[in-house]
């Protein structure tokens, strides 16, 4: 292994971004961007119905209108009408239906795809649509989880009762013998609701037969293109070989580009069938009904400890909406969040159960920590209403239970091993800049005084499980892929440095970062670094960006790469050197001779000879590269405490949130100035959660906030600034010693800012909120508990 | 089709445009300006925003045909040859931007903010861009940009 050397100071500066310059400027080469000659625009005819029988379909009439090259409906298409595949069949038994990319028989969800038109310009395209004629037979709209389970009216006739799957997971010991010893037993019933990633950037992809070969070029606004590669070859029958999938810029996807979408598959297979460029981008609109939601749980919460705090088990039973159809790991998202419902505690007992249900809506999928959030939401929950039942302090009774930091490695009840951690560390940490006493001390005066704005104080004490993963772990949990990540190095012959890699970042600023690891090894000055990435064609080995794995995998494998690299440029200098190759030390990017600093050789001139080949020694071969495959030996498992001060008016039930404090450990920092802005972004969306954001359907399966004027993504006028710290408590199982970080703040924030506001109204009776904590919603809470009904 | 003459970014363009043609489709698809983007279809997220005659606009919500005899900054046309506005460099150097889609709106939307206003508070500049929409900064970095800025353009930062 090669020492990283204090020379080496690339690592860990918070060095600008070098995707900036580009994005700055307007340089910038989005998928919407791409205008190749010949292109026909692709506009889709989606379903105004939840649910129907589609009994006929014509669309001849769209042919006669200006610039319509073509349209089909699933007829037409014939062969063509690939079904998109779920790549995570939980359970042996779990129903998956198909999900052709246009609808045949019968649509599922409002905005089910029906037909397409071809036009030579997008406006011709989406004016033909209306052309189409379609005879829809309504059926019923299956809304609700709790009335599909009843049975009646079935999504898919295969899914009896609307059940898509049934998932039991007991570990430790017997949870209702260890409830029969509990002195105090606590249940909840929480609703994790539906939200809507809402990228900035509306997907959009470009599919083009490159002429001069069999190849078709696909660009798409995506997270995973390798992954779309592997997937667009299986469902369209286009050889692997002959597909190159590009992820140009792209703006954000917080999971909702993880996923082969079907505008993907019918721009491929009529790119195939017209011979020419097919371009399509959606409106937002269309964006909020097709692109996958998140979260969507119904979550009953039992908790049970001794009467002085001690938890001793817990029980959790999920309805997880799947939607009309399963995308590519929609069963599984529930699943990763099975885990980390036990959280930082220790416990005797853990008991789960999953049922995933169908319903007539958009299907859910990843959306930023993916199951995680909804864990950490429901413990984080449940242990405030264990505190109030026991009348404890909400932080004491967590440090009463959670994994100390002289006891990790820890092995949790749900299963995982923990490597490291130091909550007391970040703990003591985020009260001392929250000024938690204080805080506590200014609440008892507002409660005293019968202050209509009510202060609470919301405690999230985090952990998760990222880094995604471990391929045997995913083949245990039935995951049809493996989650190693690929990186190559190639020293060229002037020089500079081409970091090749199979990560596909979206904001993350793997340019900037991955440039970082290869000049601390290679001492390669960090702008003579080029990483690429995101293009099959270019980059051809990878797993792509999501679960919080770029850095925690790929990180590592441009690490292993580098480091190799200089192994093999060693043997070089050692024989220009004309000494051993152990006689030589690596030091600020060149070769010297221990003992001898005067004879050195500067990497760029090992390069040189690697390239011209003169004088090398026997049997090593000409070029310089190197490459590593990296599969993770664990999850990495970053952890926090955030802090939230909600001032709550108890009169018309308006939310602030005062004060936002986290310190988040997330091992070591690659670049500061990154880890601190995916920290902020995730507390918005995670904050948003709790008080903005809920898609909501009305009886019909109509989603009602199918636009931004009707979803509630927050502005800068609806937050505040956040006050965040970390903490560094190096991973041992990430040779880097780094953690994951993209998803840690969405993940903490949703419970902290919850249990903020239940704790402001406590003392009125209250004791849940749903989700957005809207004016409205907390006003009828607090009206609710006054009237002494439940909330 | 009506016609119109109208400066981007430093050029002057004739052109026959449509009634219904947006100022924003004219210049992504007509002109090939397309470093000014769209991100949404009712006029919330401000990722189109452009300078029309030095104020920040939407340019979804303004007709092609209504820029006739105005001048266009956008985003590709906001630096003066290599030098970057100050707006630009302040979203650098205080990680103002991730994945950059609302970047070109966010930074003119903050030219004009700042030209309305050169010393604004934390709070002014929040408001001032409530019509621009991110999803990846959570706005902190964002706001420290234009305070930034502010101060490298002579304001004092309150």
């Amino acid at each position: 292994m090669t020492e990283i050397l204090e020379t080496d100071t690339a690592l860990g500066r918070p060095i600008k971004r070098k995707e900036d310059a580009r994005l700055l400027h307007g340089q910038t080469n989005w998928t919407d961007n791409i205008q190749l000659p010949g292109t026909v625009h692709m506009a889709i005819l989606r379903s105004p119905y939840a649910h129907a029988k589609i009994t006929n379909i014509d669309v001849s009439p769209a042919l006669q209108r200006p610039n319509v090259v073509a349209a089909f409906s699933a007829k037409e298409l014939g062969d063509l009408n690939g079904s998109i595949p779920c790549v995570w069949p939980v359970v042996d038994d779990i129903v998956m239906p198909a999900f052709p990319a246009l609808a045949t028989d019968k649509v599922r969800l409002v905005g089910d795809a029906v037909a397409v038109v071809l036009a030579t310009d997008p406006d011709h395209a989406a004016d033909a649509l209306d052309a189409i004629v379609v005879d829809y037979e309504p059926l019923p709209a299956v809304v609700h989880m709790e009335d599909a389970i009843k049975g009646g009216t079935l999504v898919h006739d295969d899914a009896a009762d609307n059940i898509c799957y049934k998932y039991p997971f007991q570990s430790g010991q017997n949870y209702d013998e260890v409830k029969a010893k509990a002195d105090v037993v606590v249940s909840r019933r929480f609703v994790n609701q539906r939200l809507i990633p809402a990228f900035m950037e509306p997907r959009a992809v470009v599919a083009a037969p490159m002429g001069m070969s069999e190849e078709i070029t696909v660009w798409s606004a995506t997270q995973i293109p390798h992954i779309l590669r592997v997937l667009l070859a299986l469902v369209t029958g286009v050889p692997e070989n002959n597909l190159r999938v590009i992820a140009p810029d792209v703006g954000g996807g917080f999971g909702g580009k993880l996923q082969l979408y079907r505008e993907e598959i019918l721009a491929v297979q009529l790119a195939r069938k017209m011979g020419r460029p097919i371009k399509w981008n959606e409106t937002r609109s269309e964006d909020m009904v097709a692109t996958h939601h998140g979260r969507d749980q119904i979550q009953d919460i039992e908790i049970a400890a001794t009467k002085d705090g001690k938890i001793l088990g817990l029980k959790v039973d999920l309805l997880a909406d799947m939607g009309g159809y399963l995308q590519i790991i929609t069963p599984g998202i529930p699943i990763l969040g099975m885990f980390m419902y036990p959280a930082i505690y220790k416990m005797d007992a853990y008991d789960f159960h999953c049922t995933g249900v169908f319903t007539n809506k958009t299907p859910t999928d990843a959306y930023r920590g993916a199951g995680r959030p909804e864990a950490t939401f429901a413990i984080e929950r449940i242990v405030d209403e264990l505190a109030a039942e026991l009348n404890m302090e909400p932080m004491e009774l967590r440090k009463k239970n959670w994994i100390t930091h002289d006891e990790f490695p820890y092995t949790t009840v749900a299963g995982l091993t923990y490597d490291t951690g130091n909550y007391e560390a970040a703990t003591a940490k985020a009260m001392e800049m929250f000024d938690y006493d204080g805080l506590r001390a200014e609440q008892e005066q507002r409660r005293a005084s019968n202050d209509p704005v009510q202060l609470g104080i919301g405690i999230s004490t985090f952990t998760e499980m990222c880094g995604l993963a471990p391929s045997r772990t995913l083949g245990a949990l039935k995951y049809v892929a493996g989650g190693w990540e690929h990186a190559t190095v190639r020293l060229l012959p002037t020089g500079k440095v081409e970091v090749v890699t199979g990560t596909s970042p979206h904001g993350q600023g793997h340019e900037t970062a991955w440039s970082q690891i290869a000049s601390s090894i290679l001492g390669v000055p960090v702008e003579d670094i080029e990483v690429v990435h995101s293009d099959t064609g270019r980059a051809p080995y990878g797993m792509d960006t999501y679960g919080s794995r770029s850095l925690a995998v790929g990180g590592q494998a441009v690490k292993a790469a580098s480091e190799r690299l200089v192994e093999k440029a060693r043997v070089i200098a050692a024989h220009q050197l004309e000494c051993a190759p152990g006689d030589l030390e690596f030091v600020g990017g060149e070769f010297r001779v221990k003992g001898d600093p005067e004879k050195a050789q500067p990497l760029g001139a090992v390069a040189f000879e690697a390239f011209t080949a003169h004088n090398l020694p026997d049997g090593v071969e000409p070029t310089l590269s190197a490459e590593a495959t990296i599969d993770p030996e664990d999850f990495s498992y970053p952890h926090g405490t955030h802090l939230a001060a909600m001032e709550v008016d108890t009169e018309t039930g308006k939310v602030k949130l005062r004060k936002y404090v986290c310190v988040d450990d997330v091992g070591v920092q690659v670049n500061p100035m990154i880890v601190e802005g995916q920290v902020h972004g995730g507390l918005a969306q995670g904050i948003a959660q709790a008080m903005f954001e809920g898609a909501s359907y009305d009886e019909d399966g109509q989603l009602q906030t199918a636009s931004l004027a009707d979803y509630l993504i927050p502005s800068a006028a609806d937050l505040p600034s956040f006050d965040t710290d970390t903490t560094v408590t190096p991973s041992t199982t990430h040779p880097l010693g780094t953690k994951g970080v993209g998803e840690a703040g969405a993940i903490a924030s949703t419970p902290a800012i919850m249990n903020g506001i239940i704790d402001a109204l406590r003392p009125l009776g209250v004791t849940d909120v749903t989700m957005p904590a809207a004016p409205m919603t907390v006003w009828r809470a607090i009206q609710a508990a006054k009237q002494g009904g439940a909330a | 089709m009506t016609h119109i003459t109208a400066t981007v970014d430093g050029t002057v363009y004739e052109a026959d445009v449509e009634p219904r043609r947006l100022l924003v489709h004219w210049l992504r698809q007509d002109l090939g300006r397309v470093g000014t983007v769209v991100g949404c279809d009712t006029s919330n997220c401000g990722t189109c925003t452009v300078l029309l005659d030095g104020r920040s606009v939407k340019s979804c919500s303004v007709l092609a045909v209504q820029v006739d005899g105005c001048e266009i900054t956008t985003i590709q046309g906001l630096a003066e040859g290599n030098e970057w506005h100050p707006v630009q460099s302040a979203f650098k150097e205080c990680h103002g931007l991730q994945c950059g889609y609302c970047t070109p709106g966010m930074v003119l939307a903050s030219v004009d903010l700042l030209g309305e206003n050169p010393n604004p508070t934390e709070e002014e500049i929040r408001e001032g861009l409530e019509g621009n929409l991110c999803r990846c900064t959570g706005y902190h970095n964002i706001v420290k940009s234009v305070q930034h800025a502010a101060e490298v353009m002579g304001g004092a930062a309150k």
